[in-house]
């Protein structure tokens, strides 16, 4: 589609849009790559991208100011509605800072359920991810081979939580009831098949030289860029630089548990991309490190009926399948929060795009997009 | 041209090229041959199927306990419910999604004793979150295993939860 756009940032800016044989292309909205409404306005001299400019709001449903006139029982519900591929992650950042700020120390049953609930979230949204990924760039097997292990988990989560994808299970003080009694078996079964497996997708994806073609030096983000740009999560391990929320900030007893965190220096969207795939097998280790060892006790610490947080402010920090995702609470003393910021990694991310697209082909555009694992609603709030 | 160069050499790379050229095509030819080999596998093995059809079965299909479908309010068969009408679900549910209507009733000894008249349930509010659920001290509601609640007209989604003429289970505070 074309059109005269005067959409411009700055003079300089404002001049190269003006240049004669420059074209101006809208993706999106409503766009099978983009995985969501967002609006990219790309500014093309013949087949190269000179400048990517991403338009958003169109999923804007102001969540932030929404959570300020709900309680801290009830605005955990629609973090599940930000990052609905990690919505247990999200519940479970806000459940953490809003213990921090009750000052309740949880049971050792309920921090092991959310870690194993956290991790088989984070399979579950990189199995997505992967079929997606694949499937933007032509190939429409692997989202079949991925999903097949993607029900499994959605079926465990169906069992234990009562639904597929926005479970609002994990509260302040626990989780909202205790694990079913097949929880352990069809995890188990579910580690089972998909260390069976997951040998498929290098021999259909990985190996495949058109898809690393199409992979290696495409969306080059160096270290540098990717600090500055704020990236996180494997957006910017890919990179080198090292940013597992788990590791450096460790929460809810990661530090117990043996893991790596996952670094690649390839620097392009090869090396995201084989992040991501490694990361999902260090998920199973501390899957298999705890699902045999759930301690006996209760899932839910005593809480009051109401909350009511102290005056102050309270962050925290975990690390979704996106990267580093942050609560911030202003509280006032009451029992709604004055003020609520939530960090999201895919905001960060994106903003890379403009950088990392310069000077690419319009083609690459979308293993770009693919492996900086945009969610739109995550972006937009 | 010097007479140290071997045979290739004196093509000035283009043989290499050649090579290379070639080389890549096989390495490119045998890497999709590996990817069809696994597909070609699941094209031979219908038993180990991948996709799964829409749920039709409706009356054999089981759906997990917890699964949340709907709040419903479960009466005896004397047409007797458990909720007191202390409104805890009301103040627990972030959309107001419940209204619960109360009225006063007069008991055998001549006392005023609160119940519920109606307890009105919007389903195109609710996300489903399980709040009330958890909220309710008597354990009057419970979430539904249903599913598609598509409905022509918008007014079909405000329930009322209590069956007429339906009162309190005795014993239930």
């Amino acid at each position: 589609m074309y059109r005269e756009t005067t959409i411009v940032a700055d003079e300089n800016q404002n001049l190269a849009a003006k240049e004669a044989g420059d074209f101006i292309i809208n993706v999106g909205p409503q766009h099978p790559a983009t995985h969501g409404v967002l609006h990219l306005v790309i500014t093309l001299n013949g087949e190269t991208i000179k400048k990517v400019e991403p338009h958003l709001g169109f999923i804007h449903r102001s969540i932030e100011k929404m959570c300020e006139s709900l309680t801290y029982r009830q605005f955990i519900y629609v973090t599940s509605r930000m990052d609905y591929l990690s919505s247990h992650i999200n519940n479970h950042a806000c459940a953490l800072c809003v213990e921090k700020g009750m000052q309740v120390e949880i049971p050792g049953r309920a921090k092991v359920i959310r870690i194993l609930m956290d991790e088989l979230t984070r399979i579950a949204s990189h199995e997505l991810w992967l079929g997606a990924m694949a499937m933007d760039l032509g190939a429409f097997t692997p989202f079949f081979h991925t999903f097949r292990e993607r029900e499994l988990i959605n079926d465990i989560m169906e069992e234990t939580c009562g639904a597929r994808l926005t479970m609002n299970y994990i509260v302040p003080g626990g989780v909202m009831q205790d694990i079913h009694p097949n929880f352990q078996k069809k995890v188990k079964d579910f580690v089972k098949q998909f260390t069976s497996k997951i040998g498929e997708m290098d021999e259909i994806v990985t190996g495949n030289t058109i898809f690393q073609n199409r992979m290696k030096g495409v969306g080059i983000l160096s270290k540098e860029d990717a600090v500055s740009f704020g990236c996180t999560g494997p957006a910017a391990r890919g990179s080198g630089v090292s940013c597992d929320t788990r590791k450096i900030f460790p929460y809810e007893g990661y530090e117990k548990l043996q893991f790596d965190e996952i670094l690649e220096n390839g620097c392009d969207s090869f090396a995201r991309y084989m992040i991501r795939i490694r990361e999902m097998q260090q998920s199973i280790r501390i899957i298999e490190q705890l699902i045999d060892n759930i301690p006996e006790g209760d899932f839910q610490a005593k809480t009051k009926a109401v909350i009511k947080l102290p005056k102050g402010e309270f962050y925290q920090r975990v690390e979704t399948a996106r990267g580093q995702f942050g609560v911030f609470i202003v509280s006032e003393g009451g029992t709604t929060p004055y003020r609520i910021k939530f960090r999201s990694p895919g905001f960060s991310n994106l903003s890379a795009l403009d950088h990392m697209a310069r000077g690419s082909k319009l083609g690459d555009l979308v293993a770009m997009m693919g492996t900086l694992d945009l969610v739109i609603p995550d972006i937009d709030r | 041209m010097s007479k140290g160069l071997p045979l290739w050499g004196r093509f000035g790379g283009g043989f290499m090229f050649l090579i290379n050229y070639i080389k890549t095509v096989f390495s490119t030819v045998k890497s999709m041959l590996v990817g069809m080999r696994r597909t070609g596998y699941y094209f031979t093995h219908h038993k180990e199927i991948i996709t799964e059809e829409y749920p039709d079965n409706r009356e054999t299909m089981h759906l997990p306990e917890r699964f949340k479908g709907e709040v419903v309010m479960p009466h005896d068969e004397k047409n007797e419910h458990r909720c007191t009408g202390c409104t805890a679900c009301e103040l627990a549910c972030p959309n107001g999604t419940i209204k619960v209507v109360t009225k006063f009733d007069i008991t055998p000894e001549g006392k005023k004793k609160k119940a519920i008249d109606k307890l009105v349930y919007h389903l195109e509010l609710c996300t489903m979150c399980n709040l009330c659920i958890v909220a309710c001290p008597s354990d009057a509601i419970k979430m539904a295993q249903t599913f598609e609640h598509s409905v022509f007209d918008r007014s079909q989604l405000t329930k009322v939860l209590n069956n007429p003429g339906s009162k309190i289970m005795d014993g239930v505070e």
